[in-house]
């Protein structure tokens, strides 16, 4: 190494480490938050059972990638779980809407008003959902990538710029933050262009007027779990792809995800993205050791000789946590306004 | 003819229980009382924690998803009150960590007293960081010291060497701290805000638990913690207790030679001290339990208490007095906790062993709830009920699932990796077992078994 | 036969009654209003009209066919439209997107019917883009009154149109009452203002706890000493 300032190298080093990890981490948080934005928007709950649908939704994907592993039938390159995701989202689908057939549906008939209500069942749901998951799967960590592992590696990238520092784009990597952005896109399309999810914000607006205007509740619901199931499904194969799947982590998602929701402004959907990236950023920037960066960028006298690490890896859930408790402190209405209403 | 319903209604509460006891009664005669007694001592300890939470739901309607984090700070405070200190440690690191908590409470406290007198954010902020930075300099010199020092045994600072009763009330003490803090920023907002942040504190109080080593070991475990019974090795030496297990087996001694009967009695004095020192522990159990509910009744019927009942029947009474709702809540809600960590740091007592991985939030966070919302929300009584039940099944279920896998195992020769599979993973399904139950009720019998007498309006 | 008629409504919220036998009808051209004191229950007969409410007995007739047993969109789609009191607009949707969603039912083109409402209110057309909850307390009542129309309904239910509003946008909203009345549509209205309310109002019922109390033309209610006494303040 250089005794010398090196801006270059530094970036690139930042770039590995925690741009590429806090921006598919940001993505994939992203979207379950927008999972838990609608089903409050149109359900008028927080969805406890979020974490576990993650993983319930990967579960899917992880036995269709190896029944098609197992025929042989993959695309060299590309990860199978890609190709079954489709298959999976019905399979999530069907499952979400049983679950509000024979659980939500009942308390919005009787209309109760009381959010608490909610987050009791869907607490229920979890566990349901949870057991159903390590009963098949296991409680063990495993992983279910395959196909080529880097889009281009650290050597290729070395050989190519000739710098000392690497930078590598993994496959889950790239993949996470394109299909974010598709899917981010589709969404806010959907519902500011369509009939179908203008009345989706219809409904959420005022559900009473919604339904003097002749929109059928049923209806909506049954598209937002629709969309729920594929925001879902796709966040947790994406999260899969790049860390691995165990269910307790999945799980615990739950933190970070609510985090991201509260911190944006709960029931704001570009609030939610927002919220996902600060988190995402915070921990991987609080849990990184600046000691390389830093020798890089300082005179050899200053060098440190520690880690430089704020935060040890271990904590990353109390980061969310605590920008959780700082913005209820500070703004509970999250950075940008949310519904304010609340939820009793 | 008997009305079967009226006579439920009047009495279902002693025919609830006393079904309950006739189920552990079935089970002590046909498998054994050691069993029996450690079901009803973990129900106890349940329902405690259960009543808990009734206070919080059934009172106030607060949501605490952070159950076995309180608890868990009740088991902390076991180890921290009852062990004893560990003096190479305290010599080798004590003061280089008091050093460091101390520059940590400063740079808080300043952080806090700055923005307070509205000094620039950045400022505060940039003070707070580097004071952050070198918190956790000595801090991590520190315990990287103290845990040095014997690891095997030790490496922690060990505890106060107080006496473990004293211990629960601390245990109490530090859930009820933790949830006045939490309840302080809370309690004012949205309700689900509350069940958020208990979820997030329970799992940063078991991530410090098991993480930080120096404090009380880690994932490394504290044995041996002081009991506040008897040991059984003391009582198989006793005499009365040999007497009195001599008398009840009377009959089946005298069938026996001499030197067998030295041997069988020997062994059921055995079994008799195991049975001794857990009825010790029931009756402990019993007896706060009993404490806590005539507590609970009592403050209930207090001035107090009917403005918690008053707030809880009526929401236009309740709008109405706005700010003092949130206080109120907030006093429910430490007492409550307060109760869990009472409960958590029995628990621990009960063990002898305070293990951090045991405490796995979701799971038994659920299973207390599960208890409060089955017998019935709002009820004391129902809440104790509940815990008996649920624990019950809990415990069962276990060896049932197993027992229904061999049944199925038998039938099919050939596969037996399908029965292996399911022996592996049976237990998941009380999961989803308990998950439905509490759908069922919240469904079909939302006041559950023993609803809460008339509420007032 | 009038086109809508409500014959004999009973209905309660849990086990507090409401309504005790209580009719009300309109016919199309025509403007009927309901005017009592607060807790009478003129709400509840629109929410019963509208089956928002379930009546336990009596009848809702539209057109002569009893529509007592269908879902409230089922009776939106046959032609009943309502205006609620308040939370009467899509907040945080655009006047346009407000417009849209009154004409969800509807499979037809509904471009001409939102530039009707737009040439009946100018002032929605200039703020089309915004936010309904950027709007005045007048203009979001038009927008309200705008989605109401794009079902192209037959019969208007408006409840309290003129609520928290000033004499001027009063006198406004009635004038637009009257312009819809005089196409052809039925308009049932609940008001406050019972004075002005009757004085424009075709057929009017005082409704006291419940129950049909008095019921006339418009101008014989104002007319009678008792209703005048009683509920018009001298």
């Amino acid at each position: 190494m250089s005794d010398s300032i090196d801006i270059i190298n530094a970036f690139a080093l930042m770039t590995n480490f925690v741009i590429l990890p806090a921006l598919s981490y940001g993505s994939q948080l992203a979207l379950g938050a927008l999972a838990v934005t609608l089903v409050y928007s149109i359900l008028r709950f927080s969805n406890f059972a979020q974490g576990d649908s993650m993983a319930f939704g990967t579960m899917i994907v992880i036995l269709l990638t190896g029944f098609m592993i197992g025929k042989g039938w993959t695309i060299s390159g590309i990860p199978t779980a890609l190709l079954v995701i489709p298959i999976a989202v019905i399979g999530t689908s069907i499952y979400m809407l049983t679950m509000d057939r024979l659980v939500y549906r009942h308390y919005r008939r009787i209309k109760v008003k009381q959010n608490i209500v909610g987050i009791t069942a869907s607490i229920g749901v979890m566990f349901i959902t949870g057991g159903i998951v390590r009963f098949i799967l296991g409680a063990s960590p495993q992983r279910f990538e395959d196909g080529e592992r880097f889009i281009f590696s650290v050597r290729e990238f070395k050989a190519f710029t000739g710098l000392e520092q690497g930078i590598a784009l993994k496959t889950s990597q790239f993949l996470t933050i394109t299909i974010a952005i598709l899917l981010v896109a589709f969404l806010f399309y959907f519902l500011q262009k369509t009939k179908t999810g203008k009345a989706m914000r219809a409904y959420s607006d005022n559900t009473e007027l919604a339904l003097l205007s002749g929109i059928d509740p049923d209806k909506v619901v049954q598209i937002t779990w629709l969309l729920v199931a594929a925001l879902t499904t796709i966040a947790g194969a994406l999260y899969g792809l790049d860390k691995g799947f165990a269910p307790q982590q999945y799980h615990l998602l739950l933190l970070p995800i609510f985090a991201s929701v509260i911190v944006g402004g709960i029931g704001s959907p570009l609030g939610a993205i927002a919220g996902a990236f600060l988190v995402s950023f915070s921990e991987v920037l609080l849990t990184y050791a600046y000691k390389k960066f830093l020798i890089y960028l300082l005179p050899l006298s200053m060098h440190p000789n520690s880690l430089v690490q704020l935060i040890g890896t271990e904590y990353k859930y109390a980061i969310s946590f605590v920008i959780l408790v700082t913005v209820l402190l500070i703004r509970p209405t999250g950075l940008l306004k949310g519904k304010v209403i609340d939820g009793d | 003819m008997i009305n079967f319903n009226n006579i439920w209604e009047s009495y279902k509460t002693i025919i609830s229980f006393t079904i309950m006891g006739l189920v552990l009664l079935f089970v002590g005669l046909n498998q054994s009382w050691a069993l029996v007694l450690g079901i009803i001592n973990l129900s106890l300890i349940s329902a405690i924690m259960a009543l808990g939470v009734n206070i919080q739901w059934g009172y106030a309607g607060l949501f605490n998803v952070g159950i076995m984090g309180f608890a868990a700070l009740g088991g902390v405070s076991v180890v921290l009150i009852s062990q004893q200190p560990v003096t190479e440690a305290i010599d080798a690191g004590g003061l280089k960590m008091l050093f460091a908590l101390v520059l940590g409470a400063i740079t808080i406290v300043t952080g806090v007293v700055l923005n307070k007198k509205g000094f620039n954010k950045w400022l505060i902020a940039l003070i707070v960081v580097i004071g952050y930075l070198f918190t956790r300099h000595y801090f991590s010199e520190a315990s990287d010291v103290i845990e040095k020092v014997d690891p095997a045994i030790t490496g922690y600072l060990g505890g106060f060497g107080f006496p473990i009763a004293f211990s629960w009330i601390v245990g109490g003490l530090a859930a009820a701290g933790a949830a006045w803090w939490i309840g302080k920023i809370t309690l004012s907002l949205r309700a689900d805000y509350l069940a958020i942040a208990t979820l997030g504190i329970a799992e940063i109080i078991l991530y410090v638990i098991k993480n930080e080593d120096w404090f009380v070991r880690g994932v490394k475990n504290v044995a041996g913690l002081p009991r506040p019974v008897p040991y059984e090795v003391d009582m198989q030496k006793s005499e009365w207790l040999l007497n009195i297990v001599a008398w009840i087996h009377r009959s089946d001694l005298a069938l026996l030679t001499q030197s067998d009967q030295v041997a069988q009695l020997s062994e059921y004095v055995r079994g008799a001290s195991v049975v001794f020192v857990k009825l010790c522990y029931s009756g402990l159990f019993v007896l706060i339990l009993v404490a806590l509910i005539v507590l609970s009744n009592l403050a209930l019927n207090s001035p107090w208490g009917r403005k918690v009942r008053a707030i809880r029947d009526n929401e236009v009474a309740a709008s109405a007095m706005g700010k003092n709702i949130t206080r109120q809540h907030l006093q429910i809600f430490v007492i409550g906790s307060a109760i869990v960590g009472i409960a958590g740091a029995l628990l621990v007592t009960y063990n002898g062993i305070f293990i951090p991985t045991s405490y796995m939030p979701l799971r038994f966070t659920f299973l207390i709830w599960v208890m409060v919302i089955l017998g019935g929300s709002g009820n004391n009584l129902g809440s104790v009920l509940g815990a008996f039940i649920i624990w019950f099944i809990w415990i069962q279920s276990g060896p049932m699932g197993l027992w229904a896998v061999e049944m199925i195992g038998s039938f099919n020769q050939e596969g037996n990796t399908i029965t292996d599979f399911l022996e592996d993973r049976v237990h998941y399904l009380r999961l989803v077992f308990m998950g439905s139950i509490l759908l069922f009720i919240m469904r079909f019998a939302p006041r559950g078994i023993l609803p809460e007498k008339n509420k007032e309006l | 036969m009038a086109y809508l008629e409500g014959t004999n409504l009973v209905a309660a919220y849990g086990v507090v009654p409401i309504l005790h036998e209580c009719s009300v009808e309109v016919e199309k051209g025509e403007l009927s209003v309901i005017v009592g004191p607060n807790g009478a229950g003129k709400s509840t007969v629109m929410r019963v009209l509208l089956g928002m409410l379930e009546a336990t007995a009596g009848e809702v007739k539209l057109d002569g066919q009893d529509i007592s047993m269908l879902s409230t969109q089922e009776r939106i789609s046959l032609g009943l439209a309502f205006v609620p009191q308040n939370k009467n607009v899509f907040p945080s949707m655009t006047v346009e997107e407000n417009l849209e969603m009154g004409g969800f039912l509807r499979l037809d083109d509904i471009n001409k019917t939102i530039e009707e409402v737009y040439s009946l209110f100018p002032i929605l057309y200039e703020k089309r883009k915004q936010l309904a909850e950027e709007l005045s307390g007048g203009q979001r009542q038009q927008v309200a009154f705008g989605r109401a129309m794009m079902t192209q309904p037959s019969v208007m239910l408006l409840d309290e149109p003129t609520a928290g509003v000033s004499p001027i946008v009063m006198d406004e909203i009635f004038s637009n009452i009257l312009d819809v009345r005089n196409a052809g549509m039925a308009v049932l209205m609940v008001e406050q203002n019972a004075q002005q309310a009757l004085n424009i109002a075709d057929k009017g019922y005082v409704l006291v706890s419940g129950r049909n109390e008095h019921t006339g033309t418009g101008s014989e209610l104002i007319n009678d000493p008792e209703v005048r006494k009683k509920f018009l303040g001298g």
